[in-house]
């Protein structure tokens, strides 16, 4: 009786064995022999005599956690360009989307005494008083993307143009639609999650561009910046618009998914315009082989400038084009409109999903 | 009519015997035909309110919606029935997912993905049901570390990144169609099959409603208790394999994202579904009903533009009147 029993422990047991084998070989992640270009990091052009190793400066980093390829690459970036600085130390914490996590990491970092600080605000409201210590303590902030609810909490602001990405959207779109002659076209918009601010703007100036030119949103459907939801709210989107003739896109990460619905449903009678600029989405532009035409930026390569940024005011040294010897206290980055034409300048400032 | 009640009685009690089994499959019914009743009613709403829910495109798309969660509750109507109750489905779909699409798992092929897919499923499933049932520890504790740890470890995996498939024949999977049917839906008609010829054909089927109903009843008619509910978690894990696979297919990336809240969304279904929270009585067409209610009232609400917080209000009140009707009914069957 007990024969039988230990050759069935016997047989489980190396079928786990070789099961977990099995999926432990399976974890490698590293794409080395990729045809993909690697996943290189934003730090743009060295030049200028600003870019001299100049005093040395220790810059702290602050961002919300990784989860998604847009905040992924606002680490990523920030990392790359402090090493290509000799004269920079960078302190970077845990990214974290707990705001309190944030604020104690902060904290930590002023009493580390750095020399200037980059913040990406999980919520800009809520870590306005650590900005607002920071300054006090005498530690140049520079606020990135998610602006402070007061001006004291930084030293500057550096950030995208939610309004401007909206309305080069409309604009494109518009524009297509009067070249095609198409009257009264039905245009359809995936937003992302749907109560933050800066998808208001987005909205907002994809809206009134519209408007200028004529057009209404027809559909606007909200999905969560993640791919699931993006194929989840499209799939039905398709379904009440038995017609499209234009979809915009807020951001290329859920645009995966967006894309996904669109290949399933079998549909290719409208142009999609995507957002934020991502390097999958790019290829596809390039490609031209499938719905989506265009997309505007909303360059995560902000990150590099805000160390960039950073460096300078802890040097005391302002921005070399412009004739004020102190770096501006607000920079609101413009947004491009990425098409099959110019795909290849933006290409190499796409980031990976 | 008492002696009606009291043979349910008995048969909720230990499982179906001889003239029980009748009158137990008769409100098993009843509550199914409600449920039918009330796919028919928002069929209607649907119709009415859009002209294009009755077409053959929306009706393909609520059985395409429904496959994926359908198939976690398949996994979960079994877990539930053997009196347990899984919280890691959601995150387990993720690992699975994130696992499938590495890159050095991609590059041994599709087969390859939908092996992988299936053992992590499996695996973590079986961690569950071993530390439950032979480490005595409580289902939703250990459920609930298991749906963090597997997402915390899907996110280390992925390095927080998207991992697109490259694999087109899992891509496939979603866009293609097999006899006019699609093929995730008959991905769900089979494990759907298979799950209700288990629950209703097998002993392992019977063990499953005997220690649901009275677990000491259970191990002192000389079942494997502990065995049975290690195996239960297991195929629960598997089933969250097999919707990895689908969910891959579907969005075409594996990600630690994926599988927000299928937990609650396939308990839901489970319970709607007419099985009791408690375990020990339940059927899987019942479930399935459950899962095709809750993608109808979405579908309905999309095509009419509502908003998805109003969907989600009416997604609670649907659970409490479906609970509720099934108490009135539970207690008008009994004395």
């Amino acid at each position: 009786m007990d024969s039988p029993l230990n050759r069935r422990r016997l047989l489980f047991g190396a079928g786990a064995l070789g099961a977990g084998a099995l999926i432990t070989a399976c974890t490698g992640n590293s794409a080395d022999s990729d045809s993909d270009a690697p996943t290189a990091a934003i730090v743009g052009a060295a030049g200028g005599d600003n870019d001299k190793p100049g005093q040395a400066v220790t810059i702290g980093f602050s961002a919300p956690a990784a989860d998604h390829g847009w905040i992924g690459a606002i680490t990523s970036n920030a990392r790359a360009q402090a090493d290509k600085y000799s004269d920079v130390t960078l302190e970077s914490v845990e990214g974290s989307n707990d705001v309190n996590q944030q604020i104690s990491q902060v904290e930590t970092l002023i009493s580390k005494k750095v020399n200037a600080l980059v913040i990406l605000p999980y919520d800009g409201k809520a870590l306005t008083e650590v900005g607002i210590k920071a300054m006090e303590a005498g530690i140049q902030v520079i606020n990135l993307d998610r602006v402070f609810s007061s001006p004291r909490g930084a030293r500057a602001w550096i950030g995208g143009d939610n309004y401007g990405m909206g309305a080069a959207a409309g604009r494109y779109i518009a524009e297509q639609m009067k070249a095609k002659g198409v009257q009264n076209p039905v245009i359809a918009e995936i937003q992302g999650i749907a109560n933050l601010p800066l998808t208001q703007d987005r909205s907002r100036g994809f809206r009134e561009a519209l408007a200028a030119a004529g057009f209404k949103v027809s559909n606007r459907v909200s999905a969560e910046f993640t791919v699931e939801s993006g194929q989840q709210v499209t799939s039905n989107l398709l379904q009440a618009a038995r017609k499209l003739d234009a979809v915009w896109n807020h951001d290329d990460d859920q645009g995966i998914g967006v894309l996904a619905a669109i290949d399933q449903a079998k549909r290719s009678e409208f142009l999609m315009v995507g957002g934020a600029g991502s390097r999958n989405a790019m290829e596809l532009i390039k490609a031209d082989s499938g719905v989506l035409k265009a997309t505007v930026t909303y360059p995560p390569s902000m990150a590099s400038s805000a160390i960039r940024l950073a460096r300078l005011v802890a040097q005391g040294k302002g921005m070399s084009d412009l004739v004020e010897r102190e770096i501006p206290a607000s920079i609101t980055l413009a947004s491009a409109t990425v098409t099959k034409e110019n795909v290849d300048d933006y290409l190499p400032l796409g980031f990976a999903s | 009519m008492s002696e009606q009640s009291g043979a349910t009685v008995s048969a909720q009690a230990v499982g179906p015997t001889g003239p029980g089994l009748i009158h137990r499959l008769r409100s098993t019914e009843i509550r199914n035909l409600g449920l039918i009743a009330v796919l028919t009613v928002l069929a209607v709403v649907g119709a009415v309110t859009s002209e294009n829910f009755l077409t053959s495109d929306n009706l393909r798309n609520i059985l395409v919606s429904s496959s994926v969660i359908g198939v976690v509750t398949v996994g979960a109507t079994f877990v539930i029935i053997g009196g347990g109750i899984d919280l890691s489905v959601g995150a387990l779909v993720a690992l699975a997912s994130v696992w499938a699409t590495t890159v050095a798992t991609q590059s041994y092929g599709p087969w390859m993905m939908v092996l992988c897919a299936l053992l992590v499923g499996a695996g973590a499933g079986l961690v569950n049901g071993l530390l439950i049932a032979y480490g005595r520890l409580v289902p939703f504790i250990v459920t609930l570390a298991m749906l963090v740890s597997a997402r915390g470890l899907a996110a280390k995996l992925s390095d927080n990144r998207t991992q697109i498939v490259t694999q087109d024949s899992i891509k496939q999977i979603a866009r293609a169609d097999l006899v006019g049917v699609p093929v995730m839906v008959l991905v769900l008609a089979v494990v759907a099959a298979i799950g209700w010829a288990l629950l209703n054909r097998t002993t392992f089927g019977r063990r499953t409603f005997a220690i649901g109903g009275n677990a000491e009843a259970a191990r002192l008619a000389g079942i494997d208790v502990r065995r049975t509910t290690a195996q239960l978690y297991m195929l629960s894990g598997t089933c969250c394999g097999i919707a990895a696979v689908m969910m891959m297919a579907r969005t075409t990336t594996g990600s630690s994202t994926h599988g927000g809240l299928f937990e609650l969304d396939a308990i839901a279904a489970v319970i709607i579904g007419g099985t009791l929270l408690t375990g020990g009585r339940g059927t899987l067409i019942g479930s399935i009903l459950g899962v095709l209610v809750f993608t109808m009232i979405t579908n309905i609400f999309i095509l009419n533009n509502l908003a998805t917080e109003v969907q989600n209000i009416a997604k609670g009140l649907i659970i409490v009147g479906a609970v509720l009707l099934q108490r009135r009914a539970t207690r008008e069957n009994l004395p």
